[in-house]
């Protein structure tokens, strides 16, 4: 068991509990620098494309986290901001900007677009900003194909390939660095995250989240919070889209839809809300799940001679994770961690009931 | 004429819109969560009494099969609630809108594999048949989703506000912990109100069924749906059909009258619209609190 004895107000908000956790992290970011080794080793990129992948999602997961898990606003049209993104980026590198600039360019857009069209519905509870999120994201396709000069349309566009002062990176060319900077976008925004958490602006997140009326009473701007919340989560959500845009290399009209926002969301409910380790732990589920259906399947009809081909299954399976984690384990992934870490730290004293949340009767929001 | 006959069908589709939302809209009212798998419901329910009534499957007869699927999707409904939801009581309503999401996937999957992906219509008695009133040519069909979805929504208009069930399950909405104090069975309740939007989602599923082919996926209609019950005011039975009358209307006139691809946008763009001007709703449930 480790005390922390807290001497000054600043322990509560330290970026460590204590060095242990610091050492730990350290050994992390040295475990993912050094990934690559172990693919130049087995010389096949393959699966680092893919763990590449599942970095973008947990940007775009990050991004959402911090509008759902930490400011309590559902939004299910986070794949529209991936698509500003991405769609911004395309024509900025097109029109000659090199992309040092236009990839913080096309999220900074991305988030002030997202914010003006979310600005109305902020004031509304959230019933009803997941309403308009999704008839935002439903319209998504269709504005594309409209937006046909700058989109491609329904025949898509190809994404430039990215060139930082003279250095080509591309997904298939050159995978580890694409790799590396991916790392480097992810660990950049999980620094900002984290240390926006410790500020004032960052808690009055989580005072939204918790209480609307507590955070209004405390003298927080409710509506200004909310809607700097949802200009930072877009922003990253437009950073992602301009990452995955590169990662896809071509993108159309169909790649940002419905589908995809939904997934964001089941992603960060699965790895834990209100966590950042739950947008990274969503998105490697989320990464593995349709890889281990595959081999499931290939495996069933190559030993037992059972072929299973039954359309839908993948989406299924998801939702069918999806509901056991809602009803077992709201916490999420991180959130069972915790647990196990918890009960191995304070073995034998742990007891059921040391994560449950005191039960909340809901009340109308029609009346107010 | 052919203007009339156009506003006529989209009368009858907003009809179908207006009670999928009416599903949601009870939903809403009774136990404040919104039911992200109503549509799936709908479709759920129509592929019941398909499989009730088809040739190909059990091949009963149409008036005996469609009673009996309303009485299996009311107690979906129930099971549902009693299954699944309860457990789930005392939580946020993000985690309910995303629960039920994931169970309309699951539906959908279910629906596919007992019923199969290709689209299949229900087989009525009076498909084919035509009302002709002066140049119109109606499909009885049509003329019978319109007075039905009527009847429902005063039926539960009524319902709302006049019975003792319907007056409690109000108060449990407004205030959960105050409706426990009243000696009111929140849960037997709740359990009782998605047994009751499971049955209009029935219905409105089989209406939908006798009007064209179905598919799995229809379920996806659910999201107009949203759109018609945000429209008409959140919790508001009358809204509900009309936000769905409207929808249905707004359709067809677009698609014949406005450029290429503006019906698929115009139902969500009145919705934002109609969101940003007047966040309530045409029929605004909200009201400030007198202290």
């Amino acid at each position: 068991m480790r005390f922390v004895f807290k001497t000054s107000y600043d322990a509560d908000i330290r970026l460590f509990k204590h060095r242990a956790q610091a050492v730990w992290y350290f050994l992390l970011l040295l475990l993912v620098l050094a990934t690559p080794l172990y693919f130049v080793a087995i010389g096949d990129a393959y699966l680092l494309g893919e763990i590449t992948g599942v970095l973008i999602l947990a940007i775009a997961g990050m991004g959402l986290m911090l509008l759902t898990g930490h400011t309590g606003l559902p939004s299910l049209g986070h794949a529209t901001f991936m698509a500003l993104g991405c769609y911004l980026n395309i024509n900025l590198l097109g029109a000659g900007i090199p992309w040092i600039i236009a990839f913080p360019l096309s999220g900074l857009i991305a988030g002030l677009l997202g914010t003006i069209i979310a600005l109305p519905v902020l004031r509304l509870h959230g019933v009803y900003l997941a309403l308009a999120t999704l008839a935002m994201s439903i319209l998504t396709s269709d504005f594309v194909v409209m937006a046909e000069p700058w989109t491609g349309g329904i025949a898509g566009a190809a994404v430039p390939d990215i060139n930082i002062f003279g250095m080509e990176v591309n997904r298939y060319s050159t995978p580890y660095k694409f790799y590396y900077l991916v790392l480097f976008v992810a660990i950049l925004l999980v620094w900002f995250y984290r240390n926006l958490l410790r500020t004032p602006t960052g808690r009055s997140f989580t005072a939204i989240r918790d209480s609307e009326i507590s955070a209004r009473a405390m003298g927080i701007n409710l509506t200004r919070t909310k809607a700097t919340s949802f200009f930072l989560s877009a922003t990253a959500a437009g950073l992602a889209g301009a990452l995955f845009g590169h990662s896809a290399g071509y993108v159309t009209n169909e790649t940002f839809d419905l589908v995809m926002s939904i997934t964001l969301l089941l992603m960060i409910v699965i790895g834990g809300l209100g966590f950042i380790h739950g947008a990274f732990f969503g998105a490697i589920v989320v990464g593995i799940i349709p890889v281990a259906i595959a081999n499931g399947r290939s495996f069933l009809a190559s030993t037992f001679d059972i072929n299973i081909n039954i359309p839908g299954l993948e989406s299924a399976l998801f939702a069918l994770i999806l509901v056991g984690f809602i009803l077992f384990e709201p916490m999420g992934l991180y959130g069972r961690w915790l647990k196990i870490r918890t009960y191995f730290e304070l073995f034998p004293f742990y007891r059921k009931d040391m994560f449950k949340r005191q039960k909340s009767y809901l009340k109308t929001d029609r009346v107010q | 004429m052919d203007f009339l006959q156009l506003i006529l069908s989209g009368l009858a589709n907003g009809c179908v819109y207006g009670l999928i939302a009416l599903g949601f809209v009870l939903i809403y009212k009774a136990t404040e969560a919104v039911n992200f798998a109503q549509g799936d419901f709908m479709m759920l329910g129509a592929f019941v009494c398909i499989g009730f009534t088809n040739q190909d499957y059990m091949g009963l007869d149409f008036m005996l099969a469609v009673p009996l699927s309303i009485l299996v999707m009311g107690a979906f409904g129930y099971a549902f609630n009693w299954g699944i939801l309860r457990h789930m009581f005392g939580q946020s309503q993000t985690s309910i809108v995303i629960l039920t999401i994931a169970m309309g996937f699951i539906i959908r999957f279910i629906a596919g594999t007992i019923w199969s992906h290709e689209p299949t219509s229900l087989e009525t008695p009076f498909a084919g048949q035509e009302v002709r009133a002066g140049g119109l040519v109606l499909g009885v069909n049509e003329v019978m989703i319109v007075v039905v979805t009527a009847a429902l929504t005063l039926l539960f208009y009524l319902f709302f506000s006049k019975s003792r069930i319907g007056l409690a399950m109000q108060a449990a909405s407004q205030n959960q912990l105050a409706a426990y104090y009243m000696g009111i069975p929140v849960k037997r309740i709740h359990s009782l109100v998605w047994g009751l939007s499971g049955m209009v989602a029935a219905v409105a599923g089989i209406l939908f069924a006798s009007k064209g082919a179905i598919d799995p996926s229809t379920g996806l209609l659910g999201i107009k749906a949203f759109a018609a019950a945000a429209i008409g005011g959140f919790g508001s039975l009358p809204g509900a059909l009309l936000g769905g009358i409207i929808i249905g209307l707004v359709e067809p006139l677009a698609s014949r009258y406005g450029p290429a691809g503006i019906s698929q946008i115009a139902p969500y763009a009145i919705l934002l619209l109609i969101l940003i001007f007047r966040p309530g709703g045409i029929f605004s449930q909200t009201q400030r609190k007198k202290v």
